[in-house]
């Protein structure tokens, strides 16, 4: 082939943008696991929820997650015949060390709670550097090394489900257990939950019970009048739920 | 009409010195994998399933703790997983000769799911620990595993099948 002064010209950036992936590389999360086959999600089942603190604990062991600080926590509601729209909303120390008794009227239930790995996530949008992200498989996770500690993403979230580490200054949030899952494990919230409350779903696995049960059960997402993409459903949860 | 051009040559220079620096530099700077899956780094997806675990999951105990298991399927704790009280085994998991887990009280492990409480669902076992026990530890009566009290026949009291 002759190369003119022109078609060099326009091989150049080609080949610029093939050469960077070509330094890339393709490394994989784990072996054996396929990030292309996965879209990660999880389902909460309001009424089995005991509000007794396994998944808090199991979090904060699994992760490091620093005293005081919370990846899932657990609220408790309670509402009133006449005050749907103003709820009362508690959760000591995340629920970490379950709830005090509370005998009184009305209607009381727990809402676990965590990261909804939107996939259409505000808080990896308002990112300066690129330090959060939504994965191949529907992961928003948090790149430690390059998170300036901005404080952006916390103030985006909707649902409050970021903070920043005091040790490290970074932003942090749940990774869905993210070197679990990759493993074949699920989460070490689901691992712990002793009803059954909290159960991992693959959204793109045919074979998963997720599919059978968003069809024959109403199930919502928090605040979906954000259209974030939320991911975690909710059953059997209470209008007054925020 | 381009005979005095020496300033724009040097003009030029200058522009392609300053390109190729910034090129140099960026390529430096910015890591290989930045923007292999999207605007972030790819390795970090990596590193962050690079993580130990730290509980085993509850097949793994089921591997060797064949009795328990056994022991579960005859009461309600079936659907219970192992962790759940146990806390996180994988070291006990990865070295079982030395790494042992500690035993449990009973007291605080049981009352963390069945102390009473307004908002626990209607049909979940409830009891205020105080009147139901008064401290005692749950395993002087109750078997972990399958709790349900098993009671000889002779002993058994009328309203047992009615609940």
């Amino acid at each position: 082939m002759n190369i003119t002064r022109r078609r060099l010209l326009i091989l150049l950036p080609a080949a610029a943008v093939a050469w960077k992936y070509v330094q890339a590389g393709t490394p994989e999360a784990a072996p054996n696991y396929k990030m292309t086959e996965h879209w990660w999600s999880m389902l909460i089942d309001i009424p089995k929820c005991i509000g007794c603190g396994s998944c808090v604990r199991a979090c904060a062991e699994e992760n490091d997650v620093p005293e005081g600080y919370y990846r899932t926590w657990i609220e408790r509601y309670h509402v009133d015949d006449w005050k749907i729209e103003r709820p009362e909303v508690e959760s000591p120390d995340g629920g970490k060390q379950g709830f005090p008794p509370n005998e009184i009227g009305g209607k009381n239930f727990f809402v676990p709670k965590l990261c909804n790995h939107c996939a259409d996530s505000p808080c990896t949008q308002v990112c300066p550097v690129g330090a959060t992200f939504v994965t191949p498989d529907g992961v928003v996770l948090v790149d430690k090394s390059y998170c300036l500690g901005c404080r952006y993403c916390v103030q985006a979230c909707p649902y409050g489900c970021r903070f920043i580490n005091p040790k490290t200054n970074t932003a942090e949030k749940c990774t869905l257990c993210y070197h679990r899952i990759t493993k074949g494990l699920t989460t070490a919230c689901c691992e712990v939950c002793p009803t059954g409350a909290r159960q991992l779903a693959d959204l793109k696995n045919p074979k998963d019970p997720i599919h059978e049960f968003l069809r024959t059960h109403t199930v919502q997402v928090l605040k979906p009048h954000m259209a974030t993409g939320a991911k975690v459903f909710y059953n059997g949860m209470d209008g007054s739920v925020r | 009409m381009f005979k005095d051009i020496e300033h724009l040559v040097r003009l030029a220079a200058v522009m392609a010195i300053a390109l190729i620096a910034f090129v140099t530099l960026r390529a430096l700077v910015v890591p290989h994998s930045f923007g292999q899956y999207g605007h972030y780094r790819g390795d970090a997806i990596a590193e962050i399933a690079a993580r130990p675990v730290a509980f085993a999951g509850h097949d793994t105990c089921e591997a060797c703790h064949v009795d328990v298991v056994e022991q579960k399927k005859q009461g309600k704790h079936v659907v219970v997983p192992c962790e759940a009280c146990h806390g996180a085994q994988a070291r006990h998991a990865d070295d079982p000769a030395s790494v042992k887990p500690a035993k449990l009280d009973t007291v605080v492990v049981c009352a963390r799911c069945h102390e009473a409480n307004s908002a626990k669902p209607k049909g979940f076992p409830q009891v205020a620990t105080a009147d139901h026990s008064g401290g005692l530890a749950c395993d002087t009566c109750h078997q972990p595993h399958r709790p349900k009290i098993q009671i000889a026949a002779e002993t058994k009291p009328a309203t047992e099948g009615k609940k």
